[in-house]
């Protein structure tokens, strides 16, 4: 039997490095965006919550003005509040370790953080400051090979580029849909956004989806 | 896209998600526990995701555009059932979209 610890490490870097490689496709819709490559490595060094990322980008190569990315961004990012929530009285850390602890606060890290359950609270702090670490290395060196890859394909739609990046959203979205519901409400905001699309300015119509998860949301099934 | 809105847009994000992430370790626990909000905020990144499929692979500006991009995200779909891994359902995506490009 494998030890707990090396287990866990195991769990650790299996997550960082699948997860790590996914910034190639960050990098190379960073550039297929107008973003120079050192501004696509800083997001993914100060941003560094995927999804948000991919939809500040997404926005900006749709031709959305700079205030919906950033809604569409942090919107994307409330989630990490609520893992902050939940991982606050595990690591147990004050100053500049929190600030730390909170900037490694995504998915992955919370999510092998929270697999450990039955390993034991020391299992749950190392699996959480592990992974987040290991994705924290391993995103943004893909961020960069990425960036640099696209840098030298040049024109996007020449490489696909552009596919690419609705492709990684859908990536992204397909493993959340766990139940019918939740793929009925992936359904209703696609046809919703599309329906709007002609009514508002480019980059609207992803915030105002926002809308079909508090109407769904808002009542107890 | 101007270098400034670019500077602007990184800024900002980086700066809100960041706080975003801070704030989960110091609000009280119970400001985010009514069932409500935690379901909005469950249904959120779905909705959004969902909206930027769409909007990447489908809009041009504010019109509904079926090119090659629509060929590139069928591929993509075709490979998620196939419980492909990520990066080899982006990049079937994107060599399938610059197959249709080129060949069109």
């Amino acid at each position: 039997m494998t030890s707990a610890p090396r287990a866990t490490s195991r769990d650790a870097l299996s997550v960082a490095i699948t997860v790590g490689t996914y910034g190639v496709a960050f990098g190379a819709a960073g550039i297929a965006a107008g973003f120079s490559v050192l501004q696509t490595c800083l997001f993914s060094l100060l941003t560094f919550t995927g999804a948000s990322q991919f939809a500040a980008v997404g926005v900006m190569a749709a031709g959305g003005g700079a205030a919906s990315a950033v809604a569409a961004a942090t919107m994307l990012g409330t989630r990490n509040a609520l893992y902050g929530l939940q991982m606050a009285p595990l690591v147990r850390v004050k100053g500049l370790r929190r600030v730390a602890a909170a900037h490694l606060t995504i998915d992955e890290s919370t999510g092998v953080a929270l697999a450990q359950t039955p390993r034991g609270t020391h299992a749950m702090r190392r699996g959480f400051w592990l992974t987040g670490l290991g994705v924290y290395l391993f995103w943004n060196l893909f961020t960069l090979l990425g960036a640099l890859g696209a840098k030298a394909l040049g024109s996007p739609a020449s490489w696909g580029l552009d596919a690419a990046v609705p492709a990684a959203f859908l990536g992204l979205l397909w493993p959340r849909l766990t139940t019918t519901y939740l793929r009925v409400v992936a359904a209703s905001s696609m046809v919703f956004a599309l329906l709007v699309t002609p009514w508002l300015p480019a980059g609207l119509p992803i915030i105002a989806s926002a809308l079909v998860a508090v109407v769904c949301g808002w009542r107890e099934r | 896209m101007s270098t400034s809105t670019a500077w602007i847009v990184l800024g900002a994000t980086s700066v809100l998600c960041f706080g975003v992430k801070l704030l989960g370790y110091y609000i009280p626990e119970g400001w985010l526990a009514h069932p409500r909000l935690q379901r909005v905020n469950a249904l959120v990144p779905i909705s959004l995701l969902s909206a930027l499929v769409v909007a990447e692979g489908l809009v041009v500006k504010t019109h509904v555009v079926l090119d090659h991009r629509l060929a590139g995200l069928a591929v993509a779909l075709a490979a998620l059932f196939a419980k492909a891994p990520f990066p080899v359902v982006v990049a079937s995506a994107a060599i399938t979209s610059a197959l249709v490009y080129h060949l069109h």
